[in-house]
């Protein structure tokens, strides 16, 4: 049903107001280097949230993205554009920047496994790895198109991913999760004695070149030099529009409904016709396929590969990226990957204490609130949709 | 009062077990049990606690595998079937434990019931969005359509949680959620169970009402209350250890001795 003009400016407000002041926020963050500064703001970013929930501001907020999704998504990737735009020299931020978009598309990959499906994956840092490695190899020994390269790295998480199909459909909870962790311990294991691929040491990955255009070459328009990252800025933002598209449609849609009803209750779901194997290896494979392509890109961005970066500790920081978001809610895992990804950077205090942190802030929000900080709302098949 | 009780040998047999027998341990929970459904008519399945008849719809239904005998629906073989092909044959059922999906809403946890009748294509879910929507928004208006039936009020809140729901209307969601995929049997477990009396009276009316929209759709109804079991079925099937022990109208079975001490006289 079509809302009226003003109707319409009014519900669009509240979400727009929202997103804008997180991005005036994030590039006040991003810009300071003073740690007290940081640690001020920062403070003064969660008051500001505490005292928004306390006045009822949130509601509002969160009414006006369920009713005007696609205006405020449009809002939002402007608003991360106008991001890349502050910081278009600043290498340091850019890559931060990447990085926080592309962890985003992984726990977007995590998120349909687990939020919609129900199947827990310990193991996404090995997928990402799984992409990245693949990216260092291809594009250093075959002359495949780089675009073709992020396709096949997705595949090839997928494909590596499907090795753990059979104990993922015949064991029901937490025996599957343990396969998951077993893989990411033997996937690190066998990066570090595979000498093809560089041992611990890793590899170089050669940066991506689409149609004779080289990424890692810094641009220079009118005599603005840009830094080379904004390459690998666009296209993960494209890659990220395209993952949070199909991620939401697939909510929106009979399938989302299909891995919600085998999550809650499998013979119920039975009993009304759905093949669980189906869609439980469909949501599996999407989900890795997600991760791998996120990975592939990553690795040409950082240009380098070597088996720490993808062990089980960061798999379970992707984790608690889904669980603090809000479990299944596309928007919640952007904004808790920003968190978790931005907040350590900035602050140096405690990069040694990460993981202590993440797991703090795991232990809090499932203490204080279960369904995460933007738990998933009721499904609308189409936003703004009245019956 | 027991509506017209048709000719049996007339109507065609829906369902038809033979010899079902299922043993859970040293417990025989069906013990060689013979049941007949006709087309369009309505069977009381009784029989105290224990007395196997959730292990029957769970035979039919294909969550359990009988032991030995056979079960054919629609002249078709169904004892090895998949609770998935069962479906898709036209049995559909609720559950003596509300089985809801507690989170979603009234409308997803009917469309859970609307499986086959639903495009799963990944093309046409992802991509043609508009030929999606057309489809969405007519499966709404015949959901809210058979909710109303049910009660118009509830129809109202399409889109609200069934978590918030009291018990009633639980129930009266998944009776729609086995009735929308237009099924040609339907196994009701109990689905006044944790209602008033005047509840389960409405409700009943409610399935009566219902059924004469659905051509020829048969019902077995497992209830303890016997005044509810005198009104709408035509026939009722008595269990006790997993045995069938009487079978007929309600004003027979409730006139047999072995029935009276087995059941009734309990209760
Ligand atoms: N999954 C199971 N595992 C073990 N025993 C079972 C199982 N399901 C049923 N039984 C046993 O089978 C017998 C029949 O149970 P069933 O649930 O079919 O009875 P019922 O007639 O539905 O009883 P009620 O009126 O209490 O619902 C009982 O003794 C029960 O304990
Ligand atoms: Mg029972």
């Amino acid at each position: 049903m079509a809302l009226s003009g003003n109707d319409g400016r009014r519900s669009l407000l509240p979400g727009a107001a929202a997103v804008v002041l997180v991005t005036v926020f994030l590039i006040v963050l991003l810009r300071v280097e003073n740690q007290k500064a940081i640690i001020a703001l920062l403070a003064l970013g969660i008051g500001a949230v505490i005292a928004a929930n306390r006045l009822g501001l949130l509601k509002p907020v969160a009414r006006s993205f369920s009713e005007r999704e696609d205006a405020l998504g449009l809002l939002a990737i402007g608003a991360t554009l106008a991001i890349g735009a502050v910081f278009h020299e600043d290498h340091f931020v850019l890559l931060l920047v990447c990085t926080v978009v592309l962890y985003t598309v992984a726990t977007l990959g995590l998120s349909v496994q687990f939020g919609y499906a129900g199947v827990l994956n310990f193991a996404g840092a090995s997928f990402f790895g799984i992409g990245a490695y693949a990216a260092a190899v291809l594009n250093q020994h075959t002359a495949i198109p780089h675009l073709l390269v992020l396709l096949i790295g997705g595949l090839m998480a997928a494909l590596a991913g499907s090795l753990l199909l059979l104990p993922v459909l015949r064991t029901r909870g937490h025996y599957a999760a343990v396969v998951t962790i077993a893989f990411a311990l033997l996937f690190k294991t066998f990066l570090e004695v595979n000498d093809v691929l560089g041992g611990p040491q890793g590899l170089q990955v050669r940066g991506m070149t689409i149609l004779g255009w080289s990424f890692n070459e810094n641009i220079e328009i009118g005599g603005i030099e840009l830094s080379f990252y904004l390459n690998y800025f666009a296209m993960s933002m494209m890659i990220l529009v395209l993952a949070f598209v199909v991620v939401r449609r697939l909510e929106r849609s009979w399938i989302g409904l299909n891995l919600d009803a085998l999550r809650l209750d499998e013979t119920a779901a039975g009993c009304f016709g759905l093949n669980i194997v189906r869609w439980k290896v469909t949501a599996f494979l999407l989900g890795n396929f997600l991760i791998g392509v996120a990975g592939t890109l990553h690795g040409m961005v950082v240009g380098f590969v070597q088996p720490n970066n993808y062990t089980f500790a960061d798999s379970l920081v992707l984790v608690s990226i889904l669980l603090l978001g809000g479990i299944g809610n596309p928007w919640g895992v952007a904004v808790a990957t920003v968190i978790v990804v931005i907040v350590p950077e900035k602050l140096q205090v405690i990069q040694e204490y990460r993981f202590l942190l993440y797991a703090a802030l795991v232990v809090v929000v499932l203490l204080f609130r279960p369904e995460g900080l933007l738990p998933r709302p009721v499904r609308r098949y189409f936003s703004g949709w009245q019956p | 009062m027991t509506q017209n009780p048709a000719p049996r040998e007339e109507l065609p047999l829906v369902l038809e077990a033979r010899g079902l027998t299922r043993r859970f341990g040293g417990v025989l929970a069906l013990d060689r049990l013979d049941l007949d459904v006709a087309r369009g008519e309505i069977v009381g399945l009784i029989g105290p606690n224990g007395s196997g008849k959730t292990t029957f719809f769970n035979v039919i239904t294909g969550i359990y595998w009988a032991d030995a005998g056979h079960v054919s629906f629609d002249g078709a073989e169904i004892t090895r079937a998949t609770p998935q092909a069962i479906y898709h044959a036209g049995v559909a059922r609720t559950f003596q434990r509300s089985r809801l999906s507690l989170p979603l809403s009234i409308f997803d946890n009917i469309m859970i019931g609307n499986h086959k009748r639903l495009n799963q294509g990944l093309w046409f879910n992802l991509v043609r969005r508009q030929a999606f929507r057309a489809e969405f928004e007519h499966s709404f208006a015949e959901a809210q359509a058979l909710v109303e039936v049910f009660d118009p009020p509830l129809a109202r809140r399409m889109l609200e949680p069934v978590a918030g729901l009291p018990m009633i209307d639980r129930r009266r969601i998944e009776i729609c959620r086995a009735l929308i995929s237009r099924p040609q049997l339907l196994l009701l477990d109990e689905p006044s169970a944790g209602m008033t009396h005047e509840e389960t009276s409405q409700l009943m009316d409610d399935i009566l009402e219902v059924r004469k929209r659905l051509e020829g759709l048969s019902i077995v109804i497992v209830e303890h209350e016997m005044g509810v079991i005198e009104r709408i079925t035509n026939r009722c099937v008595v269990l006790n250890f997993g045995r069938k022990i009487a079978a007929g109208t309600f004003a027979e079975i409730a006139a047999d001795r072995m029935v009276q001490e087995a059941y009734l006289g309990l209760k």
